[in-house]
């Protein structure tokens, strides 16, 4: 049967509610860095920001709101790089044995993971969607209610397709590591790249051109700029900059998050494969 | 119900450049209890989990319930259940979820699930633990509880890597019921030990496996009966003269210093052999302090055929049952 991921989805949903300092400091911790970094920096910004004109007519946005968009894509960043970390310890303690020794085949342990990781990620982002709102981000401006539903779902399934993705490269580093402190530096060498070379924080426009390059390549982008479109609208001004997207535009970033997630996909599956654990 | 369920073929295995598992052939026949039996590092943790598909076949070949190892690892898996040497359980789990989370993983329907968990939970006397969290059992019970789950999806093939270790004799003896009962309803077992008492009293066969290598093999009266009839305890003034007087007696087979002691392996019935020995002895003016005989043990058997005791604690045991009588 197809579903044989379930077992391992099951398992591991059971862990994550068990666990509930773990699970309330998920929730809050994504919360609070949007309260302090957003109250932050966004007088700063927002001085400076409103210095540029902004043609007549068009909408423009104040920092915290464009800072919304970038914290739900990073906290779902590394929530999913750090997604597969139960894998390396069910490793370590000897867990995976049993399920390796299964007749569970280990394409059903890397959905699984993947699956439950998603449903964390999905769950951070709506405490955070819910808590920007409450907080002053200026999310689904005039939107109907039908429309605030369909932007939602599109945050959500971006959101979804980028966390899937991370998480197969997580699970896939995990099954190759011994230790957690490895897996921890390989994904701090990850991350430093993937966060400034995105335009998560701040614009990227005035930066060299070999860092909108890498930006390019970096999926971080394409979740931004899939938020951004369903929460924010696809013209809009903020900090100075003028931010348009087309539909084609969103639909690439989709196809893009996609084939990332793919290639992760069968990654992890040649680890899985020649993996041992005893 | 002939015919065997495990088949392995010249059986190699090498962790870098050291081979743990040095060309070994073996047959498990359906229906049997067939022990591993050897000392730390022997090697039989490495064939369990070749077996079990948990290492790669590097060299060899296997056939597990008519399935090719290398070809049809899936089918395999299948067949078997596994008890692991060491703890292998999810401390964040109750009891009842470990089942649960094993019944999904051989995708059992739920009816059966629910059926066989409550069952095996009874098996194990759990009944009151079934929504502690593993963490919180005592190291008897997560025995227990792994062994449950071993047998819970009635595999043709159950492996036991030290089964009963940590578990108290009351306890030891009510698992080897329950083995024994369900090899009677077909399962095969295949177990690892180094409990010697325990592989004679269960097993239908026995390889005994050091460094690598299968060195002897048999029904366990067999392999003790090779020792020859009887083996003798002797203490004496002066061992070293007494084993060089022993050995050229025809009536005794071999002769072997302990830190305290001589063994003497006769072909006879000691009953009567031990009093002439014992004035043999007195005649080449070797005064005896002590003096036992018994039955060869499995044991026994391993010093014979390793030149070693299979634990530390072998002799003591020797010298304890003598201190006893
Ligand atoms: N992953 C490994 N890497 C290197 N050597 C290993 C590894 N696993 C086992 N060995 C070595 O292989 C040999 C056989 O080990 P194995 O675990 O099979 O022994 P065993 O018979 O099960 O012993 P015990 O009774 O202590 O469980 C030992 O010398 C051990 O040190
Ligand atoms: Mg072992």
């Amino acid at each position: 049967m197809a579903l044989e991921f379930a077992t391992i989805y099951w398992r591991d949903m059971l862990r994550f509610f068990r666990f509930r300092a773990l699970l309330i400091s998920s929730l809050v911790q994504p919360a609070l860095w949007l309260a302090l970094y957003g109250a932050a920096m966004s007088s700063n910004f927002s001085r400076f920001g409103s210095a540029l004109p902004v043609p007549e007519g068009a909408v423009s946005v104040s920092y915290l709101t464009f800072l919304g968009a970038g914290v739900i894509a990073l906290t779902t960043l590394f929530t999913s790089l750090f997604g597969g970390i139960s894998l390396l310890f069910d490793k370590n303690w000897g867990l995976l044995r049993e399920v390796f020794a299964s007749p569970l085949p280990r394409n059903s342990i890397i959905i699984g993971i993947g699956l439950s990781g998603v449903t964390k990620s999905i769950l951070q982002v709506l405490v955070i969607m819910s808590f920007g709102l409450l907080i002053g981000v200026k999310f689904f401006q005039g939107y109907s209610i039908m429309e605030t539903a369909l932007a939602i779902a599109g945050i959500l399934i971006f959101v979804g397709v980028f966390s899937i993705g991370f998480l197969f490269l997580s699970s896939a580093i995990s099954m190759s590591m011994e230790t957690p402190e490895g897996l921890q530096g390989v994904i701090t060498l990850l991350t430093l790249p993937l966060f400034f070379a995105s335009n998560a924080l701040y614009p990227i426009e005035a930066f060299p051109d070999f860092v909108r390059l890498l930006s390019m390549l970096n999926p971080l982008t394409y979740l931004v700029n899939g938020v951004r479109y369903f929460a924010i609208g696809d013209d809009f001004y903020a900090i100075g900059y003028h931010y348009s997207y087309t539909t084609m535009d969103i639909v690439i970033s989709f196809l893009a998050l996609a084939a990332f997630a793919l290639v992760m996909f069968l990654v992890a599956r040649w680890i899985f494969k020649k993996a041992t654990v005893t | 119900m002939a015919g065997n369920i495990i088949e392995v073929d010249h059986l190699k295995h090498e962790y870098g450049d050291f081979r743990a598992v040095d060309d070994i052939c073996f047959y498990v026949e359906k229906g049997e209890i067939f022990s591993f039996l050897g000392p730390n590092g022997a090697g039989k943790s490495t064939v369990i989990n070749i077996l079990t598909t948990l290492l790669p076949l590097q060299e060899g070949s296997v056939k597990i319930a008519g399935y090719d190892l290398k070809t049809q690892p899936e089918q395999v898996r299948r067949s078997i259940g596994i008890v692991f040497q060491d703890e292998t359980l999810d401390r964040d789990l109750t009891v009842w979820e470990t089942l649960e989370f094993h019944g999904r993983l051989y995708s059992m329907p739920k009816e059966k699930r629910r059926e066989r968990i409550k069952e095996m939970i009874k098996l194990v006397e759990l009944e009151d633990k079934k929504d502690v969290r593993t963490r919180n059992l005592s190291g008897g019970m997560k025995r227990r509880l792994e062994i449950a789950r071993g047998l819970m999806t009635r595999p043709g093939v159950l492996f036991l890597d030290e089964p009963t270790i940590g578990l108290d004799t009351q306890t030891r003896i009510r698992m080897w019921e329950y083995i024994q009962k369900v090899n009677e309803t077909g399962t095969t077992i295949f177990l690892t030990t180094h409990y010697m008492d325990e592989a004679d009293q269960v097993s239908d066969w026995i390889d005994i496996i050091d460094r690598g290598k299968i060195i002897a093999s048999g029904e366990p009266e067999g392999l003790k009966s090779a020792l020859g009839r009887d083996m003798i305890y002797l203490e004496t003034g002066d061992d070293e003269s007494a084993l060089r007087f022993l050995q050229t007696l025809p009536v005794v087979n071999d002769v072997k210093r302990l830190d305290k002691g001589l063994l003497i392996t006769i072909s006879r019935d000691g009953t009567h052999c031990l009093p002439l020995i014992m004035a043999r002895l007195k005649d080449q003016g070797i005064e005896i302090t002590g003096v036992n005989l018994k039955k060869p043990t499995l044991d026994d058997v391993f010093v014979h055929f390793t030149g070693r005791e299979i634990r530390e604690s072998g002799a003591d045991k020797f010298r304890k049952m003598v201190a006893r009588r």
